[in-house]
Formats: C-alpha cells, sequence, structure tokens
C-alpha cells in the first residue's frame, strides 16, 4: 500500500512538472528546434539580459505587482479590521459578498472593468484613459479578496482580550492596533501580500481589458508574440519567471507552517487553561 | 470609615433585548478588596467590563471619584484588568510585557526599569525578564499579567476569574498572594470569581449575583451567616432549608415543632425558609434530641463525615466527627443560634434538599472542573522536557 502511494504521487508529481521540465530543458538547448536537444548553453539567458524590449515590460510587470500588491495589503488590512468589528450577520454578509470576485470568471471582470474605464473615459472626455493607473486600479481591485481571505481568519483567531488588554493599559485604538493586533495578524498579512503579488505578476486575461499603450505587461507582450514562433530566450524568461514564482510560493509555505506551529502552540496552552 | 471610589448607579445592561443586567446599584470603597460571586451567567464578568470600560451599560451612570465616566474609553480609566485568559503579548518577552504600560505612558526608560525590576520582585519572577510568554507555566503567566496590570500604579485592579485556569495547589497559594499583594499596595481589587471559597478567604466584602442581580452584599462572615434567600444560602456552603412558619419573634415552627431561635422582625404565621448549617447540627441520642431520623449515607471527607439522615422523608446533610452507621438511627439538637430564618423568595424550594446527594458534590459544584486539571500537569512536565 505504501509503495503505491509513492508511485502514485511521484506520477502526479510528473504530471504536474513535466511541462515546467521540458521548458527548462528548452531554454537550455542551444538548438531553435524544441524536438532535438542540441547541446547545453546559456546563450538563451545572455540574450534574454541584453534585450531592449523584454527587461522594461519585466520591470513594467514588476512595478505594477509591487505597488498593486502593497495597495491592495493595506487597504485589505484596513477593510478586515472593519469587517470583524462588525455584527455576526453583518460579517458574513459582507465575507460573502468579498469571496463572490474571487469566483467570477477572470474574463467578466476583465471586461466590466474595460467598460466602466470607457464609461469614466466619455465622462471626463479623454480619449486615452487606458494606462498605468487603470491597470493599477484593476490589480487592486482582484487583490484585495485574497488579502482580506488571508487576514481575517488570524483576527478570528486571535484572543480578543489582547487588544483589551492594550487598550486597558493606555493605547488608543491606533497604538493598540500597530503595538499589538499587527503582530498578531502579520503571517496573515505578508501571506496575503505574496498571493496578491504572484497573482498581479501573472495577470493577463483581466490586464487586457483595461491597458493602454503607454505601459504594459510581461504576459501582455507575450501573449502577442505567441502568433509568431518563439524565440528561445522566452524559455529562459519563462524559467526564471516560474523559479522566481516558485520561491515566493516557498517562503509562503515556510510563513504558514510556522505560524500554524505557534498557532498550534497557542491552542495547546488554551486547552490547558480551559 | 474608607472613602467610597466607584458607584454603580441602577446599572442595566442588555444585549440584544437580552437582559444580563438588572438595575444594579453597588458602590466600592477605596482600598477595598471585594469580589463579585455568582455562577456563569449571573452577569459578574459583565460588571467587571462596564467598570473597566470595555462595556457601555444601555442604561444607569458609573461614577467613579464622583464623576460619571459612562463615556470615558478604557486607555482614560485609572484602572487596570487581569484577564481571564491573560491576554499577554505573544510578541513580547516577560519584561517587555510588564513594561507595556509605562512605555506607553512614555515614562523615562531608566524608571521604567526601576518599576518593573520592583514589580517582578514582588510577583516573585526575578530572573524571568527574558523568558518568552509561552515558555511560562500557567501560575507563571498569571503573575505576569498581574505584574503588567500593578507596575501603572492603577487605583482599582480589576480581575476576571484570574485563578479559573490553575490547579487546587498553586490556586491556593496564588490566593495568599494576591491578598499580600492587595494590602501591601494599598490599592482597591475587584475580583470575580464563581468560586465561594475563594471569595470567603479573600474578600473584605462580597457581592453575591444571581440572574443579573445582586443577591446579597456583605462581609464573609454576613454572608455566610445571614443569607438573605435561598440562593445565597445554597451557594455560599452548604445548607439544608426547610419550610417553616414564623409563630412569634424568635419562635419559629417547623417539623411540626416549635423551636427558639435569634431572628425577629416577621410577621406572625409568615412562611419562611429556615437555614441550618450542616456543621451546626449536634448529634445526640435518639430519645435525647429535638428530632429523630436514620443515617442515609455516610461519607468520610477527611475532616469530617458527610452524613445524609432522613427526617420524616427530608433529608438533610450533617457534617459531623462522630461516625454513625448507616441505618443507625440518631437524634439531633439545635441550638437557637444555629437556626437562621429567611424570608421566602422566587429561590425558595429549590435549593437545601439532600435527597439528590451525591458524594461528589463539590466536584460538580464546580463548573470549571475538568479532568483535564490533572493532565495539564503531565502537560506541563511534557514542556519541561522540550
Amino acid at each position: 500500500m505504501k509503495r503505491f502511494n509513492f508511485v502514485f504521487t511521484v506520477i502526479v508529481m510528473l504530471f504536474l512538472y513535466i511541462p515546467m521540465i521540458v521548458l527548462g530543458v528548452a531554454s537550455f538547448n542551444a538548438g531553435t528546434d524544441i524536438a532535438v536537444f542540441k547541446g547545453f548553453t546559456l546563450e538563451n539567458y545572455s540574450e534574454l539580459f541584453v534585450d531592449k524590449t523584454l527587461i522594461p515590460l519585466l520591470l513594467n510587470s514588476l512595478i505594477l505587482a509591487v505597488l498593486s500588491s502593497l495597495i491592495a495589503t493595506v487597504l485589505g488590512t484596513m477593510a478586515s479590521m472593519g469587517i470583524h468589528s462588525m455584527g455576526r450577520r453583518m460579517r458574513s454578509l459582507t465575507m460573502g459578498m468579498t469571496n463572490i470576485p474571487l469566483t467570477n470568471p477572470e474574463i467578466v471582470t476583465g471586461v466590466s472593468m474595460g467598460l466602466l474605464f470607457a464609461f469614466i473615459g466619455i465622462i471626463l472626455k479623454t480619449q486615452n484613459v487606458l494606462g498605468f493607473t487603470t491597470l493599477l486600479i484593476a490589480h487592486v481591485t482582484f487583490n484585495l479578496p485574497y488579502v482580506i481571505l488571508s487576514v481575517m481568519p488570524k483576527l478570528t483567531q486571535m484572543d480578543p482580550n489582547l487588544e483589551e488588554a492594550a487598550l486597558d493599559l493606555g493605547c488608543t485604538p491606533r497604538q493598540a492596533f500597530f503595538k499589538v493586533v499587527l503582530h498578531e495578524i502579520l503571517p496573515g498579512i505578508i501571506s496575503g501580500a505574496l498571493m496578491a503579488f504572484t497573482m498581479s505578476l501573472d495577470d493577463f486575461v483581466i490586464s487586457y481589458f483595461v491597458y493602454g499603450p503607454s505601459f504594459r505587461t510581461l504576459p501582455l507582450e507575450i501573449y502577442s508574440m505567441v502568433k509568431k514562433p518563439l524565440q528561445p530566450k522566452i524559455y529562459a524568461l519563462f524559467t526564471l519567471l516560474f523559479i522566481s514564482i516558485l520561491l515566493v510560493m516557498c517562503v509562503m509555505n515556510l510563513l504558514q507552517a510556522r505560524d500554524e506551529k505557534r498557532g498550534h502552540n497557542l491552542t495547546h496552552k488554551r486547552r490547558r487553561n480551559v | 470609615m474608607a472613602k467610597e471610589l466607584i458607584r454603580l448607579v441602577n446599572c442595566q445592561m442588555a444585549f440584544d433585548d437580552e437582559i444580563v443586567l438588572d438595575s444594579i446599584n453597588l458602590y466600592i470603597n477605596d482600598k477595598e478588596f471585594l469580589t463579585l460571586l455568582g455562577p456563569s451567567g449571573c452577569g459578574k464578568t459583565t460588571t467587571l467590563r462596564i467598570i473597566g470600560g470595555f462595556l457601555q451599560p444601555t442604561s444607569g451612570d458609573v461614577l467613579f471619584d464622583g464623576e460619571r465616566i459612562n463615556d470615558v474609553p478604557p486607555h482614560r480609566r485609572k484602572v487596570n484588568t487581569v484577564f481571564q485568559k491573560y491576554a499577554l503579548f505573544p510578541h513580547l518577552d516577560v519584561y517587555d510585557n510588564i513594561a507595556f504600560g509605562l512605555r506607553i505612558a512614555k515614562l523615562p526608560e531608566d524608571e521604567v526599569d526601576r518599576r518593573v525590576t520592583e514589580m517582578l520582585g514582588i510577583v516573585s519572577l526575578k530572573g524571568f525578564e527574558d523568558r518568552k510568554i509561552s515558555s511560562l507555566s500557567g501560575g507563571q503567566q498569571q503573575r505576569v499579567a498581574i505584574a503588567r496590570a500593578l507596575v501603572n500604579r492603577p487605583k482599582v485592579l480589576l480581575l476576571d476569574e484570574p485563578l479559573g485556569a490553575l490547579d487546587l495547589r498553586l490556586r491556593k497559594d496564588m490566593q495568599n498572594e494576591l491578598k499580600r499583594i492587595q494590602q501591601a499596595m494599598g490599592i482597591t481589587f475587584i475580583y470575580v470569581t464563581h468560586d465561594q471559597e475563594e471569595a470567603l478567604s479573600m474578600s473584605d466584602t462580597i457581592v453575591v449575583m444571581d440572574k443579573g442581580k445582586i443577591q446579597q452584599i456583605g462581609r464573609p462572615e454576613d454572608i455566610y451567616n445571614e443569607p438573605k434567600n435561598a440562593f445565597v444560602a445554597d451557594f455560599i456552603g452548604e445548607s439544608n432549608i426547610l419550610d417553616g412558619i414564623m409563630r412569634a419573634d424568635r419562635l419559629v415552627e417547623f417539623f411540626g415543632r416549635k423551636f427558639v431561635c435569634v431572628d425577629s422582625g416577621f410577621e406572625k404565621d409568615e412562611p419562611v425558609d429556615v437555614v441550618i448549617r450542616p456543621e451546626d447540627i449536634d448529634i445526640v441520642a435518639p430519645d435525647a434530641g429535638h428530632l429523630c431520623g436514620t443515617v442515609t449515607s455516610v461519607t468520610f471527607k477527611g475532616v469530617h463525615y458527610d452524613t445524609i439522615v432522613d427526617f420524616k422523608g427530608f433529608k438533610w446533610l450533617i457534617q459531623t466527627t462522630d461516625f454513625c452507621p448507616e441505618g443507625s438511627v440518631i437524634g439531633i439538637r439545635l441550638n437557637p443560634e444555629d437556626i437562621h430564618i429567611m424570608h421566602k423568595s422566587e429561590y425558595s424550594g429549590m435549593f437545601g434538599d439532600y435527597s439528590s446527594y451525591s458524594a461528589e458534590y463539590d466536584e460538580i459544584a464546580d463548573p470549571e472542573y475538568t479532568e483535564e486539571e490533572d493532565d495539564s500537569e503531565s502537560r506541563e512536565e511534557e514542556r519541561n522536557e522540550e
């Protein structure tokens, strides 16, 4: 039985990761034909780093991802605090409403945002309302639910007396948040921010409907390139992208694992104190 | 007489139309150790939270030093709280937890250091400065919580069942410790508990509460010796409560017999509740007693025997050092001062009959009692090994 489990796990892993392995191998291939491995080379990578179009686009994507995830994290944490202090009925209603955009098809979100911005453009009587700002707004919007979703559980797990203890010891509500509550929910905030960052970095569908000629991101550019045969340096770029997202995910899992361990200790203690 | 510090005037508290506090009137003197005592859900914690500022009463006033403080937020009140589950800050070590309030108040760091060190001495936690909260035992966390509150030199310390989580031995030690700290620092303690023994041994004044109402306020001796109604008589200690009729001042009739007592001021022929404490009853030979009954069960309790005696179908609990075997017929004598008379109340007839007596009454009477108290120790050991 154990052996079967192992074999099965390996098969699933292969199934999940074979595409990435193929891509990785292709990025080191000296030839342009995917079917034939003509020898190991780093040329694709060196070509990538001197590329005049791809690197600025990657920077654009990173700027957008960092900014939108930061803004979403701040707003999402504030929203979570607000939702947390609501009554039980209002809280579950609001949580339901923030969760709906998560399940909404991306293309619907994209089209509706595109329409909204077009409408605003007409009101403002400008031709090119689409650009960096609209992309940023769109990314913050779809990132918000992820942040709220990962901060809320931390708030509900927190001993409500902690905040009261801080107030009791002379903190203003603001001080109580920064000196006590923030420390308690920080793991949730960080994992929310990382999730938002990765979501924003690789988003194509929503971006497609709200971007303008003045500001393009990497996924948009790559999508437009697909019509022509892909250059090998794109494989190199993707491999790097995959590895960096993998790293972010590893960090996130580590944080979660550490947090769970701490949470376990806490419940352990609380059980003793019943 | 000590100065009055806190007064609650007609305080009422309702959550979603459910009244949890009903017109509470209460004053608390400076330097007093006052205990709010009652079963869970009686409104004692709500009262404490109103004084702490975490709840605003639906109606009524809270006065502090004569000033109305209903709208004063917790961080501007001169009271500090020790929470039931301690609520220590897990991201700070022992020292920083205790220093928290002083640093918020922006005291100079050398003053902070002096006071935290002094406080660590008072709660016997010297040498624990750099320990993480999660590495402390329950009793140690408890003392950090007390130190964290007291270091701010509040006028009043609020304690919400602070010993509920500790095992029995530790609880006894901490009771003495708390009383000592209160006397040493000369501040007012308002203490919430459901444990009558704790209340009796520590308090200057006990406020017995049930169903959102104050049942009785008084010194521990008064509460025990002169309970106002069947609820108080039953909740504080053990009581045999019988139906009686007041035939005249200092003369009560029950079980078809007239007894001389010390209570007066009742109407003639008024139906009353008669309280007889199990330890006040003298056992004599069957023919020499006022009443005669049959022993139905005996339980050895260490100091005394819990003896259940059947008197004409009504079972009494008698605590005696004389062993009377099951089935034996005994007589009892009641002295006038052993009989306490109470007016009838809504609680009449609900308590004080030992027909369904169980030898485990102590444990059952304690809602917080769980088997876990035993295995918490073994887990403590586990942790030390880590």
